[in-house]
């Protein structure tokens, strides 16, 4: 699969924040921070993984490049058009570009559905196909994501977890999108069902010519299907850079702390790599450090670390790090 | 199967097994909607099928028992007037000599529908306020749910008095009474099942997908509400039922010569010592109604409960 | 020196569809001191199975088995008392979800307490002093103060590290662990697994990890039983398991994993899907998708058979009048 030069998403300092409301009138407002400054793009054929723990905002950020969530300043470029202020109205055209896949096969399926339901809904938002080539079509995309054209009428509670996801998978084909956002879609499966699904997403991105943005916690998954890969920590992106760059030479303490802790399949091996410790926990959105977000966990922490925030900069052949040692 | 002995295991059997044999990716089991689950459910529940077949039985000799009687509602004799329970008579007759059978069973008709639709026009208003204001929440919602508890303050049996006071005393008067005031327990129902379900990941699924607001309220959110919706517009019947009853009794109600079941039982006031079952039976039939909607609500609460996921 | 040998454990659940079958047969021991790992998937059985040895299961499962001994003593024989005095004493287990494990209205000090007060009859100072103890060496900081507070001012990881704690309480045999790591951040996980190998070192206790996680398994686990459909296909060493797979099952899953350190290969996925335990098939669980079942595996299920001392297989491949097969080296050049 070729990959195009162009980009057919760019993200400039995109944030998102929530506000927590208490209080009687609700006056007491706390701001979560849950995408704060994040920049990157993707270009077309591209797979962009996007890593990071709980609390991160990968999917925050998932969300809102898709405008489920209304960004709070930042700007979304697709294809070159700035959608990041568009209303619902503008945006109805895009939807049938941009699509979704979600984590959790058994709440991202409407309960009352059938499956021929579920496909045809998203057939006709868009007004795609009627009568006769309606249902080919829900033929079609059902045999696609390798389901039996007997299951059309039945109901989504009726069929396994990988079962479930597929169906996902095919209402997001079903409108032709361009670019699909995979928020975590193997987390809740079975291992043995995992690899049906990545294989099946990487035959499509051949196939139709997909853009991905990949989001997981999973690490070797991520570098398995990935062509870049970006790693959130605390609402910011501290590091991106081509798969291979960044697992062959890390540069950000939080990647390297990351990638040493994740389990490795391998006796041997898991023996012999040398974790790095991280001390205690994330700290809560709510409340971040001041400065770098990872300063109190970091073993390199200075004192530049705590009055100022690193941005992303070139450390060398694209590799894109916000971190005060570069 | 018993498996045979290890070494006495035919040759043929170490064959490769064809595709065919091996079947992977079925679904054995019927399809069955949603509802088909319900319905299964409710079906082992004793008391709800009971409270089921009563109603079926009331509803049937509403419909055509006064056909079939050989007295009419209205038809005075007062050669027969204030007789016992008898053969002729099953209820006895009050004090015009009218048959209280038959005046039992219209009176089933006017109160059963009186019920059923005023917790009809109760859910359409219900839903439809209680949806827009769940789905589009911020201002709005805040706004109509504050009319709501404004609303909900206000004591219902005054609020109807008010209302029959100003329309009069008709069944349509009635009837517009009893909506304009529980569709507020539906509406917040509703209100809050959308608001739990608007951050499911099919809704958000459904809205990536570009269908519209209304799209997403009607086809998906209300939908999956139902359940509890359904379960509150079944309990909201008797009380319908009750208040039609009890305003009526308080003489506020349908006038004569209609009657219904409050009629009834306020036409026997008077003979409340000498002829007892004049009151008895109508009263009767309001308990038993009653009764036997709130065992289909409770079966229905827990046959439609979404808690039926894996 | 064995410390908990089961032998042929079969547990249903009945449930007005019918009675499920959740564990088919299933023997395994476990020494003093080692730790082993139980892989499945969904419907593999294995939580059922160590739920089954602490006869914490509901009213409508039926546990049988030819022998469940722990530490000399035949547990199908004792009654309902005796066994709630292992638990928590002999026995510790902690779970998945730390959120919902731990009871939001007591205070951390009184929840690790209780099985103190229970088991070990300690009151007062004394206990407390345990219970500070115990915070040290699950390296939770600042116990004194900590043991004070509620549950929802710790985070996940401090929140397992916690339930460790009360596990560990009265110094037991055994600790089952049932996916303790599944709900956390990876390097909170590696945080969690990383004290529970000390601890089996410190105290030398045995620990059994039930877990989805072949990774997680490689990193502690001496040796490892590989479940599937409620049996036992595979157990051996954790270097056999990985190295030198022999079910189909186990190698399919070792196929379709992704390893970070190698460099890209294709994932080979297992198709199908997981069995209906309501009405499993007749043979081998694992047939239906497995690519060499022969005609034999669809009839009858499989026979454990011993490799070695520590390796053994339930497949019809190892029979004799089986064609063979080969499956290639998953890593070269071990």
């Amino acid at each position: 699969m070729q990959i195009d030069s162009k980009n057919l998403l760019e993200i400039k300092h995109l944030k998102k924040y929530f506000e927590i409301r208490k209080g009687f009138f609700g006056k007491n407002v706390r701001i979560l921070k849950a995408v704060d400054d994040v920049s990157f793009s993707i270009k077309k054929g591209e797979t962009f993984g996007l890593v990071g723990e709980s609390g991160c905002g990968k999917t925050t950020a998932g969300r809102t490049i898709l405008k489920l969530y209304e960004p709070t300043s930042g700007q979304i470029f697709y294809d070159g058009n700035d959608i990041s202020k568009f209303s619902e109205k503008e945006m109805f055209p895009y939807k049938k570009k941009m699509q979704v896949i979600f984590q959790d096969p058994y709440a991202s399926l409407d309960p009352r559905m059938t499956v021929g339901e579920i496909l045809g809904e998203a057939i006709d938002v868009h007004h795609l196909y009627e009568g006769k080539a309606r249902s080919d079509r829900i033929a079609e995309l059902v045999e696609l994501v390798g389901l039996k054209s007997d299951h059309i009428n039945r109901y989504a509670h009726e069929f396994s977890g990988g079962q479930r996801q597929r169906i996902g998978i095919a209402r997001a084909l079903a409108v032709e999108p361009e670019f699909i956002v995979c928020d975590e879609p193997i987390s809740a499966l079975d291992v043995s069902i995992q690899a049906q699904i990545v294989n099946m997403l990487e035959e499509f991105q051949e196939k139709f010519g997909l853009t991905y943005l990949f989001i997981s916690h999973d690490l070797s998954m991520v570098r398995h299907i990935s062509h870049k890969v970006g790693v959130m920590y605390l609402g910011s992106l501290v590091e991106y850079a081509g798969v291979d760059e960044i697992f062959l030479n890390m540069l950000h303490p939080y990647t390297k702390a990351l990638l040493s802790a994740a389990p490795i399949p391998d006796p041997d091996e898991s023996k012999k790599s040398e974790r790095i410790h991280l001390q205690g926990d994330v700290p809560s959105p709510l409340n971040p450090p001041s400065g770098c977000a990872f300063r109190n966990r970091c073993i390199y922490a200075s004192k530049i670390c705590s009055e100022e925030k690193p941005v992303l900069k070139d450390a060398g052949a694209g590799h894109m790090v916000a971190c005060h040692l570069y | 199967m018993e498996t045979p002995l290890y070494d006495e295991i035919p040759p043929e059997l170490f064959e490769k097994a064809l595709d065919t044999e091996k079947q992977s990716d079925v679904i054995s089991r019927p399809s069955m909607s949603y509802w088909q689950n319900a319905w299964a459910r409710f079906k082992k529940d004793p008391l709800a099928m009971i409270g089921l077949v009563v109603i079926i039985i009331i509803t049937l000799f509403a419909i055509f028992g006064p056909i079939v009687s050989p007295y009419t509602y209205d038809g005075q004799n007062i050669a027969i007037q204030n007789q016992p329970p008898s053969r002729e008579h099953w209820f006895g007759t009050d004090k015009f000599g009218r048959d209280i059978f038959v005046r039992v069973l219209y009176g089933a008709r006017i109160s059963l529908s009186i019920g059923v639709m005023a917790a009809a026009i109760n859910l359409v208003i219900g839903v439809i306020y209680g949806g827009i204001a769940g789905y589009f929440g911020g201002r709005v919602d805040m706004v109509m749910m504050r009319i709501v508890d404004v609303l909900y303050g206000l004591p219902s049996l005054l609020y109807i008095i008010l209302i029959m006071m100003f329309l009069g005393n008709t069944v349509k008067s009635i009837l517009i009474a009893l909506s304009l005031t529980y569709w507020i327990g539906t509406a917040r129902i509703v209100r809050s099942q959308v608001l739990s379900l608007k951050h499911e990941e099919y809704t958000l699924a459904a809205r990536a997908l570009g269908v519209s607001n209304l799209g997403i309220i009607f086809r998906h959110l209300v939908p999956n509400s139902m359940g509890p919706i359904i379960v509150t517009v079944t309990f909201l019947i008797p009380q319908a039922i009750f208040s039609e009853a009890f305003l009526s009794f308080l003489g506020i109600g349908i006038q004569v010569p209609m009657a219904s079941w409050g009629t009834l039982a306020n036409d026997a006031i008077p003979a409340i010592f000498t002829q007892p079952y004049q009151m008895i039976f109508p009263v009767l039939a309001i308990s038993i109604t009653m009764f036997a909607l709130n065992f289909i609500g409770d079966g229905l609460r827990d046959a439609l409960d979404p808690r039926l996921k894996k | 020196m064995i410390l908990l040998d089961v032998v042929n454990l079969k547990t249903t659940f009945q449930i007005d569809a019918g009675n499920v079958q959740a564990v088919r047969g299933v023997s395994f021991h476990v020494d003093e001191g080692e730790s082993i790992g139980i892989v499945g998937e969904s419907g593999s059985g294995k939580s059922v199975t160590m739920l089954s040895v602490t006869r914490l299961l509901p009213e409508n499962a039926k546990v049988e088995a030819d022998s469940i001994n722990f530490n000399g003593t035949e547990l199908l024989k004792q009654d309902d008392n005796f066994m709630r005095k292992i638990q928590g004493s002999e026995i510790g287990m902690i779970f998945q979800d730390p959120m919902t494990s731990l009871n939001p209205l007591f205070t951390i000090g009184d929840q690790i307490m209780e099985p103190i007060r229970i088991h070990q009859k300690l009151s007062g100072e004394d206990a407390k002093k345990r219970v500070i103890e115990l915070l040290k060496l699950v390296e939770i900081p600042d116990p004194e103060s900590r043991l004070k507070q509620y549950p929802h001012e710790f985070s996940g990881g401090m929140r397992q590290r916690v339930m460790i704690a009360i596990a560990l309480s009265c110094n037991p045999k055994l600790l089952i662990a049932d996916e303790p790591t599944t709900a956390l951040d990876v390097t909170v996980q590696a945080q969690i697994l990383d004290l529970m190998d000390e601890l089996k070192k410190k105290l030398n206790m045995s620990i059994i990890l039930i877990t989805h996680n072949l990774g997680v398994v490689a990193k502690i686990c001496n040796r490892i039983i590989v479940m599937y459909g409620g049996l036992l296909v595979e157990e051996g060493t954790s270097r056999e398991i990985f190295y030198e797979p022999k079910h189909p099952y186990t190698w399919g899953l070792l196929r379709s994993i992704p390893k970070v350190t190698a460099q890209k290969s294709k994932l080979i996925p297992i198709p199908g899907s997981p069995p209906d335990l309501l009405s499993p098939p007749a043979g081998c669980p694992f047939a239906p998708r497995c690519e060499y079942a022969m005609k034999v595996c669809m009839k009858y299920p499989p026979k454990k058979i011993g490799l070695s001392d520590t390796h053994s297989v339930a497949c019809w491949l190892m029979h004799p009048k089986s064609p063979g097969y080969k499956m290639e080296g998953l890593y070269a050049n071990r």
